[in-house]
């Protein structure tokens, strides 16, 4: 059985050297069905694994060591992968939605000439996402971190022709090295720490190790750094509002559902390692909820669908980070459950809105689609309805448990979290409002062309519209918390350092009430403006009031960045440049010709051809040797 | 009688013959060096091939050692053997450029 677990990300990994090598062979139809048998190849194999945990309690968690990596002196890494609740429910998630992701691309790349090519990047991507949540040891792990790196910049500047996105493709890319850089040095500090870097090692030091001590503090810092980059936090998180200029598809798999989890996956494996640092908690809560907040004010302002839905998945991930900063490990990995079914929905409703528009992302110049576009529109619909945290649907569950535990943990940060709540609903509805309801406001070619889409993109938004309505009853509160249950063998060793304190049924009942209440009201409020009162979003060259500006600005972060890290730093590469590289290492290779070209014009003057000059040679030779042997 | 020769022979000092095989030799290889006419300049060879007999010879005598004047005739032999090639040759050359000036042999342009 647990052999079956090298097959999972197998996989993707022979349907990306197949496309890699044959996309000029293979017509787009072939394509397409072998990326997405591959990957459903995977999900049937992860129901199987899944299966094989369920019941047993954390009895059946399995490591299987495929080879033996590095061995140097007491080191030993092995390519090995673990199978346990945590890792098999991602597992699902990957899978799944990653096939339902594939079958929509094939109908919204359908056009493409890389077709593809893109489909082996996809292939490609989820091959290394399956290995970074398989890995049973950090640095199986760190391959998978990097890779679903790479292929974020693959699939970011997918169209490379175009300048712009290529550097949001690099900035994606640079940004997510910087959280590289703290998540190696935090490997480093575990092996000196713990001797060794597999989870079996690590965790089981981690459970004996006498807390409030500054390096644990420290390798959670670092990792936390890792997790900034690639999750997207403060203050590594402008990349990811930038990689919208990546096909839709992608940035629902990638920027929703898949990559962007993984620092919150990385969290909740180590939560024994977090749970010796509540310094580094606080911090990650914090952190959390402060981008979530930032976020959700930006998102408030955007006019672009997509951009929209990035900073709202930057606030969501915030939201799960402040999860995991408060303890409720189990609650943070609800929420990227259910996250991820209604966010890839919403993204792809909006790639099914915006290939209807031809293109057009700007909400300013849609309006009244719900006649054109209805399965779009009502799947559209439940996945507002769920990001909102309106029952019974899965964001509801999800959202609520994490505002629980926070609330037990710290009453200020619960408050900061109920106006994040209140904004994401706003925002979400302002978005579905303006896109669906009203008149249209697009060009009259527009209007003609505007038809429902290919059943290969809808049918993945019916699906995953049932997730998203469904997809919460795994969490009910109480005893009927099937997700919890499933998941308590992987944090009961961080749990019973934290002793979180888990709230009773009265105070959550009220909790949720707020929640509603005042989501319904954001919704109410929303409905007010953009629907009775028909406002639209000011144009793009209207003066906005000065906070309206501020906002709709990104609070000028970009630019920020721009001026006090990317321009002094291509200041001194230009330096660099104009004077280290050309002048003294360039120089040096001159200096090199130049003796070569001198030496060779000297010794060049013995070849003249002449035979009496040879003669002449060959006396004067002779005498040198004879002068030799005398002297 | 042997010793009245080797006496007479004696009479002239070893080191004329060392100089003047010396003399000879410097003459033949400036007529190397110097002429242009590749006949000359064999006839120069040969006289440098002589100045270094004439030398052998010399020592082989007031050594009392016959192995000097054995090598000088596989001189002899080699040195005919190499005129008899080396004149080959220069009849080939005097086919293909009507002359014997060895300036004119200089295929690489400067």
């Amino acid at each position: 059985m647990t052999q079956l677990v090298q097959l999972v990300p197998l996989f993707p990994l022979i349907g990306f050297l197949i496309l890699a090598w044959q996309k000029n062979n293979l017509s787009k139809q072939m394509g397409a069905i072998i990326a997405s048998a591959a990957v459903l190849a995977s999900f049937v194999l992860s129901c199987v694994l899944f299966f094989s945990l369920v019941g047993k309690d954390g009895a059946a968690s399995a490591t299987y060591d495929l080879f033996t990596w590095m061995a140097a002196g007491n080191l030993k890494i092995s390519m090995s992968f673990l199978i346990d609740p945590l890792s098999s429910v991602f597992l699902l998630v990957i899978t799944g939605v990653g096939f339902l992701i594939h079958v929509y691309s094939a109908g919204y790349m359908h056009d493409d000439e890389h077709h593809n090519k893109f489909f082996s990047y996809l292939n490609l991507f989820i091959f290394f996402m399956l290995l970074l949540v398989l890995g049973s040891n950090y640095l199986v792990m760190f391959v998978g971190w990097e890779g679903v790196g790479l292929c974020s910049y693959l699939l970011i500047g997918f169209w490379f022709k175009n300048i712009n996105y290529s550097s949001a493709a690099k900035k994606a890319f640079i940004m997510n090295r910087i959280g590289d850089l703290g998540f190696l040095l935090g490997i480093i500090l575990i092996f000196m720490t713990f001797g060794g870097i597999d989870f079996e090692t690590v965790f089981a030091g981690a459970k004996n190790f006498p807390g409030n001590q500054s390096v644990m503090v420290a390798i959670t810092m670092l990792l936390f750094v890792g997790a900034m980059g690639k999750s997207a936090q403060i203050p590594l998180y402008t990349w990811l509002p930038d990689a919208m200029a990546g096909p839709t598809p992608v940035s629902a798999l990638i920027h929703a559902a898949t990559m962007v989890t993984a620092g919150v996956y990385m969290i909740a494996r180590s939560s024994v390692l977090y749970a010796l640092a509540p310094e580094t908690m606080h911090v990650v809560a914090v952190v959390g909820l402060v981008t979530a907040i930032l976020a959700a004010t930006i998102g408030l302002a955007q006019n672009d669908i997509k951009k929209v839905l990035a900073y709202s998945t930057v606030s969501q991930l915030g939201l799960m980070f402040m999860g995991l900063g408060v303890g409720a490990f189990t609650s943070a990995v609800f929420h990227v459950i259910t996250h991820a079914f209604f966010k890839a929905l919403l993204f792809l409703g909006a790639g099914s809105v915006i290939h209807a528009m031809h293109h057009e992302q700007d909400i300013r110049k849609m309006g009244g689609l719900k006649k054109h576009l209805p399965i779009t529109h009502i799947t559209f619909l439940l996945a507002t309805l769920a990001i909102s945290g309106v029952p019974p649907f899965s964001g509801f569950f999800s959202k609520d448990e994490i505002f629980a535990h926070t609330f037990e943990h710290n009453k200020v940060l619960w408050l900061f979290g109920v106006v994040v709540a209140v904004f994401t609903a706003f925002y979400m509805f302002r978005l579905y409002y303006l896109t669906f309801h009203g008149e249209f406001r697009g060009t009259k070619h527009q209007l003609e062309h505007l038809h429902e889409s290919p059943k290969s993109m809808t049918t993945p938004l019916m699906v995953l519209a049932l997730l998203s309505v469904v997809g919460g009853f795994i969490g009910i509160p109480g005893d009927g918390h099937l997700l919890h249950h499933f998941l308590a063998p992987v944090f009961k060793d961080a749990e019973i350092r934290l002793l979180p304190v888990e709230p009773n049924f009265s105070t959550e009942l009220a909790l949720m009430a707020v929640a509603v209440i005042t989501a319904v009201i954001a919704i109410l409020v929303a409905r007010n403006k953009y629907i009775t009162s028909k406002e639209v979003p000011a144009a793009e060259s209207a003066t906005l009031k000065p906070l309206h500006k501020l906002v709709y600005n990104k609070y000028y972060v970009d630019e920020l960045y721009e001026n006090v890290i990317t321009k002094p730093l291509n200041w001194k590469s230009n330096i660099y440049n104009k004077f280290v590289e050309n002048e003294i290492i360039d120089g040096g290779v001159r200096l090199v010709k130049w003796t070569v070209d001198g030496s060779s014009m000297l010794v060049r003057q013995l070849q003249t051809g002449k035979t009496g000059f040879y003669i002449l040679c060959m006396v004067l030779g002779v005498i040198a040797i004879l002068a030799t042997l005398i002297l | 009688m042997g010793n009245q020769l080797m006496q007479t022979l004696h009479g002239i000092p070893l080191n004329n013959y060392i100089f003047l095989s010396a003399v000879l030799f410097v003459i033949g290889v400036m007529g190397v060096l110097y002429r242009r006419n590749a006949i000359i300049i064999f006839m120069s060879i040969e006289l440098m091939l002589n100045a270094v007999n004439l030398l052998l010879a010399a020592f082989s005598t007031y050594r009392s050692d016959g192995s000097g004047q054995v090598f000088v005739f596989f001189i002899m032999a080699v040195a005919a053997a190499e005129v008899a090639v080396g004149l080959a040759i220069l009849m080939m050359i005097y086919r293909n450029t009507k002359s014997v000036d060895i300036d004119l042999l200089s295929n690489i342009k400067n």
